[in-house]
């Protein structure tokens, strides 16, 4: 596989690094000339100097044959244009982006680019996981592929509680894929009884979080 | 009609104010507060300091009632995801990008932007005037 990543920062050194240890072809692209003889130290040719939002940078790192182009840049107008040159100028069908800013990914959403990597969610749904704040926390969302995995606690003397799975309708579109009961998971089977103080892990299309919440978590 | 103008540079801030002598209404943003004295002293339209990725910004600024968007400020890539923002999401009818880099203005052009491109303008007006020199000049020769 060749992999393009636009943007020789921590994040796209050490996905380089990772996927050349893997036996993958990789091209880092540094815009930024101190970093980029870091880069160069470290990777020698595989390090490439210029702005990666600039068509004929991306065209000399060899994006046209790309197989996956990961945009991990500082910038999210950055990684969204590069993601959007390299899709639709270059034809290359995966795109990996990194969102900085939270607040940017409805433009990254909007724009079509997509999947997206964004540090601050991630740590802040971990986080929701440890120490959850609601009984609904969002786990991981498959944009592309218009789902999310959430966990959901199930609260005592909801419909859920002293329920087996197969006995529960579940609204369409969601489907229970593990219990989690004192820090161990298990993969759901239909004779699973569910009990107060279980987290069960979901996955559904988007806007099925209060037909959701209505099963597990209200009394 | 009701447009807003971001980026208050030299370009911006003069399409905003050419755009209110000609009886518009007006609203410009700029990340940079000082950029207000460019429109000078008696600019009718709204201010608005902010990074204008942020939709609050733009809707601060009337986005969703304006009749067209300029994007001007000084990155090509900021330029390119407002305007895109402008027309996919508030409908914009209206959009112009200004966009330095030749290659990402035709790529832009082509998915139905309209891109003005100062570098593209002053490639031509120079190659222009030096084939007007040439050809004149063979002429005397």
């Amino acid at each position: 596989m060749y992999a393009v990543i636009v943007g020789g920062g921590k994040v796209g050194a050490n996905v380089g690094r990772a996927l050349l240890r893997m036996g993958h072809e990789v091209s880092i692209v540094e815009a930024r000339p101190s970093r980029f003889a870091t880069l160069e130290t470290e990777f020698e040719h595989i390090a490439r100097y210029g702005d990666g939002t600039e068509i004929f940078v991306l065209e000399a790192a060899g994006m046209a044959r790309a197989d996956v182009c990961i945009a991990v840049t500082g910038d999210d107008e950055d990684n969204i244009i590069i993601g959007q040159v390299a899709r639709d100028h270059f034809g290359v069908e995966n795109v990996v982006a990194r969102v900085n800013d939270p607040r940017n990914q409805e433009h990254f959403d909007l724009l079509g680019v997509a999947p997206t990597v964004c540090a601050t969610e991630s740590i802040l749904s971990l986080i929701e996981h440890e120490v959850p704040q609601h009984s609904l926390v969002h786990l991981f969302s498959l944009r592309r592929e218009n789902l999310d995995i959430m966990e959901i606690g199930v609260v005592e003397e909801s419909r859920a509680d002293g329920a087996t799975l197969g006995d529960l309708s579940m609204p369409r579109g969601t489907l229970v894929i593990s219990v989690l009961r004192n820090r161990v998971g298990r993969v759901a089977a239909p004779d699973t009884v569910l009990v107060a103080g279980d987290q069960v892990v979901v996955i559904a299309e988007p806007g099925q979080e209060s037909a959701l919440m209505e099963i597990f978590a209200s009394e | 009609m009701f447009v807003v103008v971001v980026g208050c540079g030299r370009v911006g801030a003069q399409v905003a104010r050419g755009l209110v002598e000609d009886g518009h209404d007006v609203n410009v943003i700029d990340q940079n507060a000082e950029a207000l004295q460019r429109l000078g002293g008696d600019f009718p339209g709204e201010f608005i300091q902010g990074v204008a990725l942020e939709t609050t910004v733009l809707e601060a600024a009337g986005i969703e009632r304006a009749d067209a968007f300029v994007a001007a400020t000084n990155g090509d890539n900021t330029n390119l995801v407002i305007a895109q923002i402008a027309r996919d999401r508030y409908q914009v009818q209206c959009v112009i990008v200004r966009v330095l880099d030749p290659a990402r203005a035709r790529f832009y052009e082509e998915r139905g932007l309209v891109t003005v491109c100062p570098t593209r303008t002053a490639i031509d007006r120079m190659s222009e005037a030096l084939r007007a020199f040439a050809t004149a000049d063979g002429e005397d020769a």
